[in-house]
């Protein structure tokens, strides 16, 4: 007996992280799947349009419409592209913008993101870059010229907004002492509820994270990668039915990554925005967390339905001489407003 | 020094991102306005009303003891501007001119409706119905019997709309 119970917890033990990764990774691909949805009706409603609205009540069926569409397209691979770079780039674009979900914190506690570790920022950075070389191969083993400019801009764009992003996030480190997610969030913890996290002393950081983090992503009004009126479609170009699902997952995968992110790094994550002595609304809670990044996820939308597409030397220049040098000069000063005790760190 | 002070305001302008702020609030604001707007009109299920002139797919009338009014005259043919119109008559027993042919060609037709205008006898006419396909080669010329077919299935409206339009013409 007792060595069936051992080798059912064997079992347990053994496949539970499997189990999780897998529920993870269906609720990261409905989330997408929905904020496709998400995105077209809202972009329809501030152009004075419907959105979709055939398809299920609402249309809300449509990003399944649209899955079994895509799947069911031909997979054409060009004949002078390179085979195995050509199937291996989504995948690789993929990979990583999933891989990253595994730090992310929903909760309180170790236990709250499938693998609490300590570097756990320093990964997030790692995988939000890598995704760039699956852009990179795709444009260059697609063989095209459109697909190749793509990834060169895209490339560069990603590497360029990197800087301001991790400078921003290094303030973030300045504030919490820690690259731990569950700790960086914890040291926001306070008693003035939404005034204790870190979006008020490094306001600044905050709007340049929100800008660099479009950027990252690639997204309107940051889309060179793709510029439908310049070249054509860009990295993805010659990509087509699954193949292209998979880009758009990635894509849409990192947005709502960025977006758990700004709310964990700045807002607080799981944190309440009330003090504790309001009861049940000053509670800690997953809720909070997802009320948070949905903000955020609107905020995409709301910008790609607002602004035109930059030119590309305007990036760069928003890049390289605005936005890293305000990161610089707010670097010093949230160094100067944490080691003079202007700002209290939390618990 | 006034230079100096203007840049500066506009530096700081760009900086707090107004006129981007400006400018999302003015697409919050038609968002939460939505679909209450009211400008789609979802086609299929619901249409705009159409004019009782309206200039669709054309029709040849009968008069209602089942005659066909067309009398071969051939004004239609000759002041149709894109040549869509081919007419052949002849003389039939009862010693009436008719038409023997009398075909429309809907990729030449412009719709401008001279051919109904220039009918003496109110016979070749633009119906309102403008949601028409063709799904074979050929299907684009309109013969005589179907013309006559979709004046038959169409004359209440067709009738219709001339009544209303009469007092103008």
């Amino acid at each position: 007996m007792d060595i069936l119970v051992n080798s059912a917890m064997w079992v347990w033990n053994t496949f539970f992280p499997y189990l999780q990764v897998v529920m993870l990774m269906i609720s990261v691909t409905l989330c997408v799947a929905f904020l496709t949805y998400a995105e077209r009706k809202v972009i329809g409603f501030m152009q004075v349009r419907q959105g979709p609205n055939q398809i299920g009540p609402l249309g809300l069926a449509q990003p399944f419409a649209d899955v079994f569409k895509m799947v069911f397209k031909e997979l054409h691979i060009p004949a002078k592209a390179d085979k195995v770079l050509f199937i291996l780039a989504p995948l690789l674009c993929l990979g990583p913008s999933l891989a990253a979900w595994s730090v992310v914190p929903f909760s309180a506690g170790g236990s709250g993101a499938l693998s609490n570790i300590n570097a756990g920022l320093l990964f997030l950075l790692a995988m939000t870059s890598l995704s760039v070389y699956g852009i990179l191969i795709a444009g260059w083993a697609s063989n095209s010229k459109y697909a190749l400019l793509g990834s060169l801009r895209a490339a560069a764009q990603i590497v360029s907004y990197e800087l301001a992003m991790g400078f921003a996030l290094i303030c973030v480190l300045i504030g919490s002492g820690s690259l731990n997610l569950t700790d960086i969030v914890e040291s926001q913890r306070g008693n003035a509820g939404l005034f204790e996290w870190f979006w008020l002393p490094m306001l600044p950081m905050f709007v340049v994270y929100c800008i660099s983090g479009v950027a990252e992503t690639n997204r309107a009004p940051f889309d060179m990668a793709e510029g439908e009126s310049e070249i054509v479609a860009g990295f993805h170009v010659e990509y087509s039915g699954s193949a292209f699902a998979l880009f758009f997952l990635a894509e849409y995968a990192n947005m709502i990554l960025l977006s758990f992110l700004t709310a964990i790094m700045f807002l607080g994550g799981w944190l309440s925005p009330f003090p504790v002595s309001f009861g049940w609304l000053g509670s800690d809670s997953v809720i909070w967390l997802i009320v948070k990044a949905l903000g955020f996820l609107f905020g995409y939308l709301w910008i790609r339905a607002t602004f035109p597409r930059f030119r590309f030397d305007q990036i760069m220049r928003l890049g390289w001489k605005i936005l890293i040098p305000i990161t610089l000069v707010w670097i010093v000063v949230t160094a100067l407003l944490f080691t003079f005790g202007w700002v209290e760190r939390g618990a | 020094m006034p230079k100096i002070l203007n840049k500066t305001v506009q530096f700081f302008k760009s900086l707090l991102l107004l006129e981007l702020l400006s400018g999302m609030w003015l697409t919050l604001k038609y968002f939460f306005k939505g679909a209450s707007y009211g400008y789609t009109i979802r086609y299929p299920d619901e249409k705009t009303p159409k004019s009782n002139r309206f200039r669709g797919i054309h029709a040849l009338r009968r008069y209602p003891n089942g005659e066909e009014r067309c009398i071969a005259c051939k004004l239609c043919e000759a002041v149709c501007p894109a040549l869509a119109i081919t007419i052949e008559s002849e003389q039939r027993s009862d010693g009436t001119r008719r038409t023997t042919r009398y075909d429309i060609d809907l990729f030449k037709c412009i719709f401008c409706g001279f051919c109904e205008e220039s009918c003496p006898v109110d016979s070749i006419v633009e119906t309102d119905v403008h949601e028409y396909h063709f799904e074979n080669r050929g299907e684009n010329i309109l013969t005589k019997a179907k013309l006559l077919a979709i004046g038959d299935r169409l004359e209440t409206q067709i009738a219709d709309a001339r009544t209303l339009d009469a007092e103008f013409r």
